[in-house]
């Protein structure tokens, strides 16, 4: 007790001595500059969210009124101010499941190599550079490129084949990177105990690690499903058709594709002021898709690490 | 035994073979991204290299001069100031003092009669040869096909776009006729302003997000956050284009009280929203990197979470907090389609938010499809994307710079 006052004394003596004996204040000072601050972020931080929801908000409740059965079934008519969006439907699940054809085994075979093979060596840093390079170049060079090359010079003209592969492209880095980074969380003692029983590389790679990065594998691919079936640069000169309500019969015909007609509905349609339902009920369903998409993503990513925690 | 032995070094050669196989194969798929970067660099290299040596004057046409007319060479720019009337002597552009005669095919009409130039226009020719004989300070232009055998002037036809009329050019007006323009400038300032303006919007709203989620906001708030920002940057471009034009852009035209609604700062406002993903990501993750015994040392000193925040966490992130302003900087330029949605799309140097512009990559996603493939306007159009090609992988490169710093330090 004695021992306490005692410390207490000393404590305080010194600071007046200083001449700091508005500790008090400052104190306050500090106190109401980080509250100001923090209220600050957190109000920022709020304001995503109400951004999200505005957009979101907005699309919904203009666009819920379009949807009908038709809609979704039925071809455009009269000059797009009536009718559905079917072809257009269509045309984006097969530029999805085209480019997917592509770039799953590409990026997933690619991001095994970086991880499981060159992980470390010269070779997988020139490639993680390459891909982030990749991922940065804007989706019109590559509509550009793939108009240049596919359409071009491989003369497979404006149809689906050019389209998957140009949105393959575009979409490789990200399953690439998924793949290699969900490799890299498995834990090394598997593959060593693996190794250690006498597989050979492959069948580790094989039985051991693949099985157990498949979810957050899983997860990237179907984030890059989202990413490609909402893109339309790529898609403008390589084969996007403004209109054509009759599907497709082999992967050399062009197609509709959900975000152009959006954009052709809303910029330079016949009537932009008459389908402008058309528009919103468009912007509904491909906001309809990337969120559905994107909440499966997620909804798997936290289903499959649950059932990792309880294994 | 014997057998056995064969058999099993049989199974494990074809086993290594297989092995090696596989690798093989891998290694190949490892590649596909370097050589589709090398594919692009070529390939786009090669459609616009034509840009150089295409014609100033518009394809199977000519322009012809009075024989004594000094003047030998005009470059694009000069040929549509001459036709707009803006340079109407020949003295500045080199020649001598003689004011500009503007004759084109259909002008022709003014100087003769219909009978004289005949039923079927088959005297075209000799009229026109005959005009420039005439006329010390005319300028005709001239279908390749009625130029008469020996005629009685200087034509002007090998004339190729220079690369100062490119990267100089002031006008991009590509349908311009007798002379199409290329001109980079309105276009590159259109593009830097619309992202300088977004990055400028979305960097202190991002990295104060960035601040909340990494340092201040408990997990439940993290758990709520975190998925709202990856949807926002789900959200495809098309769409954030389509929400722009319907919404942002009759506002900023009700507020502004302006002719037109689709800005610059109409641009600004879409791309910033769309940056601010990938910007709060890679702050937060800048943030989140700083050593824990770092913050601790700081609070055991007396300083409050805020102090901490802005003396010692904000400092030492402040390489992934430049590399999150730099990747969203590139996002920003690279954008097509939301920018081709809102900007109005006028191709002309900017001087405030408030005009329509242009960028680089919504004039390529606008023209291409009505470029004539391997025409000057399409080798135009693809050297744009090479500079913006360029642009991005200066910008990558500088971002693989700065995190290499972070870490030697």
């Amino acid at each position: 007790m004695k021992k306490n006052n005692y410390r207490d004394e000393t404590n305080s003596i010194p600071l007046q001595g200083l001449g700091v004996s508005n500790t008090g204040n400052i104190d306050r000072k500090k106190r109401i500059s980080q509250g100001v601050a923090f209220t600050i972020f957190k109000l920022m931080s709020y304001a995503v969210v109400g951004i999200l929801i505005l957009i979101l908000g907005f699309i919904v409740t203009k666009g819920i009124g379009t949807i009908s059965w038709d809609f979704l079934t039925k071809a455009p008519e009269e000059g797009m101010t009536k009718g559905g969006i079917f072809p257009a439907i269509v045309g984006t699940l097969y530029l999805v499941l085209g480019s997917s054809l592509f770039s799953f085994p590409i990026g997933i075979m690619s991001g095994i190599y970086m991880n499981e093979y060159a992980a470390g060596s010269k070779i997988a840093t020139f490639i993680r550079i390459m891909t982030n390079n990749l991922s940065g170049v804007p989706s019109v060079v590559f509509g550009l490129f793939g108009m240049a090359l596919f359409v071009n010079t491989m003369k497979f003209g404006d149809s689906i084949l050019a389209g998957s592969l140009t949105l393959g492209l575009l979409s490789l880095p990200l399953v690439i990177r998924t793949t290699e980074e969900s490799l890299k969380a498995i834990d090394k003692s598997y593959r060593e105990g693996s190794l250690a029983l006498g597989a050979t590389k492959l069948q580790t790679i094989r039985k051991v690690v693949l099985p157990m990065a498949f979810p957050n594998i899983i997860t990237g691919l179907i984030l890059s499903i989202g990413r490609v079936s909402g893109e339309t640069a790529p898609i403008l000169f390589t084969v996007a058709a403004y209109f054509l309500p009759k599907l497709p019969t082999s992967i050399f015909s062009q197609v509709m594709a959900l975000p152009y007609h959006l954009y052709v509905i809303s910029t330079s349609g016949t009537d932009i002021e008459a389908s402008r339902g058309i528009a919103y009920g468009t912007a509904l369903v491909l906001i309809g898709i990337v969120l559905t998409v994107n909440l499966l993503a997620n909804f798997l990513r936290n289903y499959f690490s649950k059932k990792v925690k309880t294994n | 035994m014997l057998f056995l032995c064969i058999e099993l070094k049989r199974y494990f050669i074809v086993k290594r073979f297989l092995e090696k196989l596989v690798e093989g194969a891998l290694l190949i798929s490892g590649s596909v991204t370097s050589i589709t970067i090398l594919l692009i660099v070529i390939f786009l290299f090669k459609e616009a290299s034509g840009l150089f040596n295409s014609p100033v004057i518009e394809e199977g046409y000519v322009l012809a001069f009075n024989k004594t007319n000094p003047v030998k060479k005009l470059s694009s720019y000069q040929i549509k100031e001459i036709f707009d009337g803006a340079i109407t002597n020949w003295d500045e552009v080199g020649g001598k003092e003689e004011p500009i005669e503007v004759v084109r095919l259909s002008d022709l009409t003014k100087y003769y009669t219909e009978a004289e130039l005949g039923s079927n226009f088959e005297n075209i020719p000799a009229k026109a040869s005959e005009l420039t004989a005439k006329h010390p300070g005319i300028i005709l232009f001239l279908p390749t096909n009625y130029v008469a055998k020996h005629f009685n002037g200087t034509l002007l036809k090998h004339e190729t776009l220079r690369p100062g009329d490119f990267f100089g050019g002031k006008e991009w007006y590509p349908t311009a006729s007798p002379s199409p323009q290329y001109g980079l400038l309105p276009l590159l300032l259109g593009t830097l302003w619309v992202s300088l303006g977004a990055i400028l919007l979305s960097l202190p709203f991002g990295i104060a997000v960035a601040v909340y989620l990494a340092e201040i906001a408990d997990m439940r708030v993290r758990n709520f956050l975190k998925p709202v920002i990856e949807l926002l940057a789900g959200i495809p471009s098309v769409v954030y284009g389509f929400f722009g034009l319907v919404v942002i852009v009759p506002f900023l035209q009700k507020t502004f009280q302006l002719p037109v609604g689709e800005t610059a700062l109409a641009g600004s406002i879409v791309l910033g929203i769309m940056a601010l993903p990938t910007i709060i990501t890679v702050a937060e993750d800048a943030m989140r990197n700083v050593p824990r015994a770092m913050k601790e040392a700081s609070l055991a000193l007396g300083a409050t979470q805020w102090q901490t925040i802005y003396r010692v966490v904000i400092p030492y992130a402040k390489s992934g907090i430049t590399s999150a302003a730099v990747l969203g900087i590139g996002r920003a330029i690279g954008e097509t389609m939301a920018v081709l949605m809102v900007t109005g799309n006028a191709a002309v140097i900017p001087h405030t938010l408030l005009e329509p512009v242009r960028t680089i990559p919504a004039t390529i996603a606008a023209e291409l499809g009505e470029a004539s493939a391997g025409g000057g306007h399409y080798q135009a159009l693809f050297m744009l994307g090479v500079i913006l090609f360029v642009i991005t992988m200066i910008i990558s490169i500088s971002i693989e710079f700065i995190g290499k710093k972070k870490y030697s330090n």
